[in-house]
């Protein structure tokens, strides 16, 4: 049950992700991000980690994809737009750069052996039986990791006041 | 089935999801389209974070909760710029943006 719905999201997030590369209209290919998005929350959830999937949606889902779709409808870079993909040389080097790369993984995936000496199940589980899935992860990000987080902050403070000055329209 | 099988499977899809993003990197000449593709190397390398976090314990999870928050940094910065430089050249296309290039 499990590896079906493992399957069905994989293979929802490597074709959605294929049409947003291949899609000449951006706000398909923005449609088709979110689909990828949504996708790879679910394999989130499979793989133990609840709270990074419900983060995942409400950030990456619901406010990066809308940010972009924003900019690009002020754009307004609709369908009309001549297609953007590059032709002949170009095409051929970026489908064997993708190629190349998934054959370089596989290799290292090969020679690393498998993972599955480790008793079977995840080694989250008690962790997260005992505690649930927020304070798991919780519990480090405030007491670990907390100049990190507090570096984070300063980091977004930082990121909105300079979007901001950039995109603000100068005086002429 | 072990559940060995499916952090094997997670880091093969991440492998297969980061491929494509360069892929589409190399592909694409709008811009924003461009970052797109970045955004979703990104969501690769935090599938293999989370899967590797189900063998080694949490630490990976919040590794992705400081990926995500920095990733929301850089494309509110990266947006603004694609604006403001979309003022300058009326266009996304990163065929045009040659000043800084030989």
């Amino acid at each position: 049950m499990i590896e079906f719905f493992f399957f069905l999201f994989a293979a929802m997030a490597v074709l959605s992700a294929i049409f947003m590369v291949t899609q000449v209209n951006p706000v398909a290919s923005v449609l088709y991000l979110v689909v990828t998005f949504f996708s790879l929350s679910g394999l989130f959830v499979i793989l133990d980690a609840h709270f990074i999937a419900a983060v995942q949606i409400i950030v990456y889902a619901g406010a990066i994809m809308v940010l972009f779709l924003f900019v690009i409808m002020l754009l307004n870079l609709g369908s009309t737009q001549p297609s953007d993909l590059r032709r002949g040389l170009g095409r051929v080097l970026a489908g064997s750069v993708a190629v190349a790369l998934v054959a370089i993984f596989a290799r290292l995936l090969m020679a690393g052996g498998d993972v599955e000496g480790l008793g079977g199940s995840s080694a989250l589980d008690p962790l997260l039986e005992s505690s649930g899935a927020v304070a798991a992860v919780a519990e480090p990000l405030f007491t670990r990791y907390l100049v990190a987080f507090e570096i984070t902050s300063i980091l977004l403070v930082v990121a909105i006041v300079g979007a901001v000055v950039l995109a603000r329209r100068r005086a002429p | 089935m072990s559940e060995g099988y499916l952090v094997d499977l997670a880091l093969v899809l991440s492998a297969v999801l980061f491929a494509i993003g360069v892929g589409g990197v190399l592909l694409r000449r709008n811009a924003i389209i461009v970052f797109m593709c970045v955004e979703l190397m990104l969501n690769a390398v935090n599938l293999s974070f989370v899967a590797f976090s189900r063998v080694h314990g949490i630490d990976g999870q919040i590794v992705v909760f400081f990926v995500i928050s920095v990733a929301a940094a850089e494309s509110a910065v990266g947006l603004a710029l694609i604006l403001a430089i979309f003022r300058h050249y009326e266009s996304v296309d990163l065929e045009l943006f040659r000043r800084l290039r030989w």
